[in-house]
């Protein structure tokens, strides 16, 4: 579904990433995890088009993503930090997405705006909301419009356990109709029971991208936490 | 495109600074025209503050715009939009608020005064400034990531537009004073919006007259309808230019 074929993309001097090939499938939920400033946030910028990379080619469903805008409504993005438009409320945020993205309401999938209960705080604006708050808004608007794939840049980071717990809940439901779902995170233990598949980047490379039951034959742990921490001083120690 | 323009448009409406552009306009356009008793002297005086104002509020308000809503442009990248769409319908969204603003605060006052072909040439030529300042902010506003760097390389922009451009002018005159320079000085006009359009303004005034023969030869070319004609289409370039530079710009930017 989503190619990318040796992208690579420096900052200045900082080699954000470094010849990444990575190729994603539906139906997969792929955990993309690594140290800060691995990249991963940039490989997740690079697919939406936000960040264009040096050299390589991202391919999404066989066709080159570059100079393309229209494949972005398959994909339901939430970003690490959510900055929204400060004087806007959230029910004119939802509205104005909508109206962006020509939905109308039958199609449209409102369970996360329910299940958070954005409704009763439709009227606040965004800039009075507290990060977590602003973090169920992203949410509800990655899921909003059914898309094909979901990119979540650090989900549950700033939820609470309640919030995070309906998120995580979303996730494997959507995750059961086949669609490609990609999770950046830190909080490993969170991931066990959601994830297929798992990257592991370091300093703008792609080191390990396996399945699951791979990744625990190798590393002969149960927990993943544990075998990516196992995998994390491996690839230490081979520097 | 339509769509993101009307959220654009919203949104600084939403933002008070505007409506207080407009009601600072409209005073101080009454209170101008209701000192002088002559309407000429008042035009002189509303001319003078118009090419000092509309360009800084114009220039400053739309830098600080484009930072401040960098959020919002993320959050429309991130949806099926073409880079060259979004621009575009910011760009339209100041440009219709801030001449629309000008258009309420002077042209009503304008109109009202002296409501002749002189009034309506004013007032068209106060929302194309107003419009070719938002494309420079543009231009420097995606030039520059950070926002202090941005908002100052915007001010140093006004103040080349409108006093150290024509300080050069005037050194250059002084250097050059035995050579005929008429024509050049023509040309070199056209390198600046602001002293394009009040030479403009000027020329359709009396006091032209008073500008001895570099008056005469403006005159004789801005007087007319072609010279007219070239003066707008070179404040039309000077929206086009910098808006197709900014363009061009955004689309290879990261974000």
């Amino acid at each position: 579904m989503i190619e990318a074929k040796n992208i690579s993309k420096s900052f200045g001097k900082l080699k954000a990433l470094d010849s990444v090939s990575i190729s994603c499938n539906s139906g997969e939920c792929i955990a993309l995890i690594g140290p800060n400033g691995s990249g991963k946030t940039t490989f997740i910028k690079s697919v939406l088009g936000l960040v264009v990379p040096d050299s390589g080619e991202i391919l999404f469903n066989k066709k080159n993503i570059t100079n393309d805008w229209k494949y972005r409504s398959q994909i339901g993005y939430m970003p690490q930090i959510g900055r929204y438009p400060d004087n806007m409320t959230i029910g004119q945020l939802i509205k104005m997405m909508k109206d962006i993205r020509k939905m109308d309401a039958d199609n449209s999938d409102e369970e996360l705006i329910h299940n958070f209960q954005l409704e009763k705080i439709f009227d606040k604006r965004m800039r009075t909301l507290s990060g977590g708050t602003r973090q169920k808004v992203s949410a509800a608007l990655a899921f909003l419009f059914n898309p094909v794939v979901l990119i979540l840049d650090e989900p549950t980071a700033g939820l609470d356990p309640v919030a995070s717990e309906i998120l995580k809940e979303k996730i494997i439901k959507e995750k059961q109709k086949g669609k490609l779902i990609l999770i950046t995170s830190h909080v490993l233990s969170e991931l066990d029971d959601l994830i297929s598949q798992l990257i592991y980047m370091q300093d703008g490379k792609l080191i390990v991208h396996k399945s699951i039951e791979e990744l625990r034959t190798l590393t002969k742990e149960q927990k993943l936490s544990k075998a990516i921490a196992k995998l994390m001083i491996q690839s230490a120690g081979n520097e | 495109m339509n769509k993101v323009i009307k959220y654009v448009i919203i949104d600084i409406l939403r933002n008070k600074i505007v409506v207080a552009y407009t009601i600072f306009l409209f005073i101080i356009s009454f209170s101008v025209f209701s000192l002088e008793d002559n309407t000429a002297k008042g035009l002189l005086s509303l001319l003078n503050l118009i090419l000092f104002i509309v360009p800084l509020v114009s220039i400053i308000f739309s830098t600080i715009y484009i930072y401040n809503s960098s959020e919002f442009i993320e959050l429309l990248l991130s949806q099926p939009l073409k880079r060259k769409q979004i621009w575009l319908s910011l760009f339209s969204g100041l440009s219709v608020s801030m001449a629309f603003a000008y258009l309420i605060g002077t042209g009503i006052p304008l109109l009202i005064f002296e409501p002749s072909e002189l009034g309506i040439i004013m007032v068209i030529i106060g929302c194309l400034l107003s419009i070719i300042f938002v494309a420079i902010a543009m231009l420097a506003a995606v030039s520059t990531r950070d926002k202090a760097k941005g908002i100052g390389v915007a001010i140093l922009l006004w103040l080349y537009f409108a006093l150290i451009f024509d300080g050069l002018v005037l050194f250059l005159l002084f250097q050059f004073e035995d050579y005929p320079l008429e024509k050049v000085m023509m040309l070199i006009s056209a390198f600046n919006p602001i002293d394009l359009s009040r030479i403009l303004i000027l020329m359709q005034l009396d006091v032209s007259a008073l500008m001895g023969y570099t008056g005469a030869v403006f005159k004789d070319f801005f007087g007319t309808g072609i010279g007219f004609i070239v003066a707008l289409l070179t404040l039309l370039l000077w929206v086009y230019i910098p808006l197709l530079l900014s363009l061009r710009k955004f689309k290879r930017k990261d974000l």
